[in-house]
């Protein structure tokens, strides 16, 4: 089942006219009629107005204003509580890219939100709504800390086993609802959804049970439930710690698997049957596309790229699984996909961005200004960067639907 | 402990949990009949539940409160219909971000306004109330509770009986063929998303105002996607997303009664119950089960 997603290219849809062609066929097809003295009929009124970088400029300036609009309700919040925005925004900068340690921090946080998102760009592209991520990722986070933990052996090995199982702990989860779909034809987007709470449920279980993963060392009744920490060995090497710059080797995971699938998305048969099957699924299995397969193993891909971000996690940065593992960073690469609107070359940014204000938002309090302000910034962007693609689509759609109106009146009165 | 004590434990611990999901679950269960999958309900529910306590501690008026935790959740609503069924945004970015933006929000000002708190007193009614083992603890609740007799009712007369129904259903079921005969379909979605956001609304400011008597951060703690939960697994019925709601509701009030009377049962699983119900009957109930054809397709005039 194809959900469609706003795309921001305008297809034609009147048959017989390409993308900026006026359109002559229908006139010149049809045998000489009088119209009236004047007239001739072209397609001309269903061309844009204006020239072609017109509708560029829109946009661009479209999205100024909304993320003007969206920091200006941001600091009215600011102003609300006492605080001023002038520091809030320095400490937003400075927390977030002022100094090699904020980088390396802001960076941490880049990888799990980058691979989410990049998961969910291909899933997406599929026409498989995935919005499980989440639940993937917490579920990889768990099978990797069950090999980190429970798997005696090398270092560097373990290490490398604990993020394939994360890796393949994810694409199991994300492979549950792809078999509900391909037998059952459940949707993917209710299946994912109610995966997910299942998921939080099993880890929480499992941290909380001394039978699974529960910190043998839990004294106190009230606090976390969390699991032991990983050994020093099976982490992931930093080059250098904070405050100095210092990065966890998931970056350059996550940047290779970025690099990879740019370009297998962009020029491998894989990647236009992907995008066949997104578009339009029955012209594809025409076409010779095993569009199940296709679509199911896309799922699959993007629930192994967030078991994969819950693996990075866990042996990069948090070493050990709590009740709260996911912090929100699988919903932040699913919109941070969802903003990027089908360009791959905008997640590396737009999870960066969202990285960053995560960072910068943990200085608010310093200013006066209680930390959810982020959250709240962060909301209204992702709105911000949404608006003006369907606002501009909806115009557009509405003029070409007059200009039709027009067209086929004037030919019927011919 | 008696039979009739541990009954009315059980049973109002019950009405507790199950009350804001069953307000929820009527307004959701026509978003989703109209064809939207209203992922914002957490958010409606939430700012319902934040707004109807920091209006009636400013104000120390309950019933001001109460409204204006409605008028919070019609907002989430209006915004979400706004940008999925006006301008065709894709309808679970607007969600999930009107849900964590609520949060953010609700948490910013809760921090910074500290609202005391405000509690509906319990009201007894007569006759009723003596009904032993049940009567004392179904029957003596505050007000809004008894809502919920007037409102299942007048949904399902809404729904199914009215000509605004028969369109809210069409719009969920076929909208091109909808729109071919003149109906509206993104108006009534809209239509129905408000009516969810006005439910939601009172459910969270049942939650807040009726059971809690406090604003908690994060006080709903997904209790939104039970709702959805429920209605799924009713199967897009008002008797089944009545039904889910009751369920769910007690599932997640044996978590917290059950340990009280003297067993233990696992508190996650319990919590899981709901997901996995849903996901059970969507998989092995699925020809009683149909969802509205429509459902989570966003309808474009001219757009096939």
């Amino acid at each position: 089942m194809a959900t469609s997603t706003s795309s921001g290219s305008a297809s034609s849809w009147v048959a017989g006219s390409r993308e900026g062609e006026p359109l002559t066929t229908l006139a010149s097809s049809s045998p000489p009629r009088s119209v009236g003295p004047d007239r001739e009929l072209t397609g001309a009124e269903l061309e844009p107005p204006g020239s072609r970088y017109a509708d560029t400029i829109r946009m661009v300036g479209l999205y100024v204003i909304c993320v003007a609009a969206a920091l200006g309700i941001t600091m009215l919040l600011v102003l609300a509580v006492g605080g001023t925005p002038a520091s809030v925004i320095d400490a937003l900068i400075r927390g977030s890219v002022g100094s090699p340690g904020a980088l390396g921090r802001t960076l941490d946080d880049t990888i799990p939100v980058l691979l989410v998102a990049l998961g969910t760009l291909i899933a997406v592209r599929a026409g498989m709504f995935n919005i499980g991520q989440t639940g993937q990722l917490v579920f990889g986070g768990f099978c990797a800390a069950l090999v980190a933990l429970k798997v005696h052996g090398p270092g560097p090995l373990v290490l490398i086993a604990a993020l394939l199982a994360g890796t393949a702990g994810g694409a199991a989860w994300a492979g549950i609802a792809a078999v509900l779909y391909t037998w059952r034809r459940v949707n993917v987007v209710i299946a994912t959804l109610l995966l997910t709470y299942i998921a939080t449920q099993i880890v929480d279980y499992a941290v909380s049970s001394q039978s699974v993963l529960e910190e043998p060392s839990k004294s106190q009744i009230g606090s976390l439930a969390q699991s032991a920490q990983l050994p020093a060995n099976v982490r992931l090497p930093h080059p250098g710690s904070y405050p100095s710059f210092g990065v966890s080797l998931g970056i350059v995971i996550a940047l290779v698997l970025l690099a990879v699938f740019m370009v297998l998305l962009a020029r491998s048969r894989w990647g236009v049957h992907l995008r066949m099957s997104g578009a339009n699924p029955v012209a594809a299995r025409r076409f010779g596309v095993r569009v199940a397969l296709v679509a199911s193993g896309a799922l699959i891909l993007s629930g192994a790229l967030a078991g994969l971000a819950g693996g990075a996690m866990l042996t990069g940065q948090v070493y050990r699984i709590q009740g709260g593992f996911a912090n929100t960073f699988g919903n932040d690469g699913l919109l941070a996909a969802l903003v990027c609107r089908d360009r791959p070359g905008w997640l590396l940014p737009v999870s960066f961005v969202f990285a960053m204000i995560r960072t910068g938002g943990n200085y608010f309090l310093a200013t006066g200004v209680p930390n959810y302000l982020a959250q709240v910034l962060q909301g209204l962007l992702v709105l911000a960067a949404i608006f003006p693609p369907v606002y501009l689509e909806r115009r557009e759609w509405a003029r070409r639907l007059k200009a039709a109106r027009v067209l086929a009146l004037r030919s019927a009165a011919a | 402990m008696s039979f009739s004590v541990n009954a009315s434990i059980v049973i109002s611990g019950v009405v507790a949990e199950s009350t804001p999901i069953l307000f929820a679950a009527n307004g959701e269960y026509m978003a989703e009949r109209a064809g939207t999958l209203n992922i914002s309900v957490e958010g409606m529910m939430l700012a319902g539940a934040f707004t109807s306590i920091a209006v009636a501690s400013a104000t120390t008026n309950l019933i001001l409160g109460m409204l204006a935790g409605i008028a919070a959740g019609l907002l989430v609503a209006a915004i979400h219909a706004n940008f999925s069924h006006r301008l065709a945004a894709n309808t679970f970015v607007v969600g999930l971000t009107l849900d964590a933006l609520v949060l953010g929000a609700t948490d910013y000002f809760a921090t910074v306004l500290k609202p005391m708190p405000a509690q509906f007193p319990p009201v007894t009614v007569p006759l009723l109330s003596k009904i032993p083992a049940i009567g004392s603890s179904i029957f003596v609740q505050p007000w809004p509770f008894y809502l919920l007799f007037l409102l299942v009712p007048a949904v399902y007369w809404a729904v199914e009986r009215t000509n605004w129904g028969l369109q809210l259903r069409a719009s969920g079921e076929n909208p091109g063929a909808a729109d071919a005969t003149g109906i509206r379909v993104n108006v009534r979605r809209r239509q129905s998303l408000y009516l969810c956001g006005i439910l939601s609304g009172l459910g969270g400011s049942y939650l807040s105002l009726c059971i809690v008597g406090a604003f908690n951060f994060d006080m709903t703690a997904g209790v939104g996607f039970v709702v959805i939960a429920a209605v799924i697994f009713g199967g897009w019925t008002l008797r089944g997303a009545v039904l889910g709601g009751l369920l769910f509701g007690s599932a997640s009030a044996m978590s917290l009664v059950l340990p009280t009377l003297g067993t233990t049962v696992n508190p996650q699983f319990l919590l899981a119950l709901p997901y996995m119900a849903a996901l059970v009957a969507m998989v092995f109930l699925a020809k009683t089960h149909r969802a509205p054809a429509a459902l989570a397709q966003p309808f474009t005039r001219g757009v096939s």
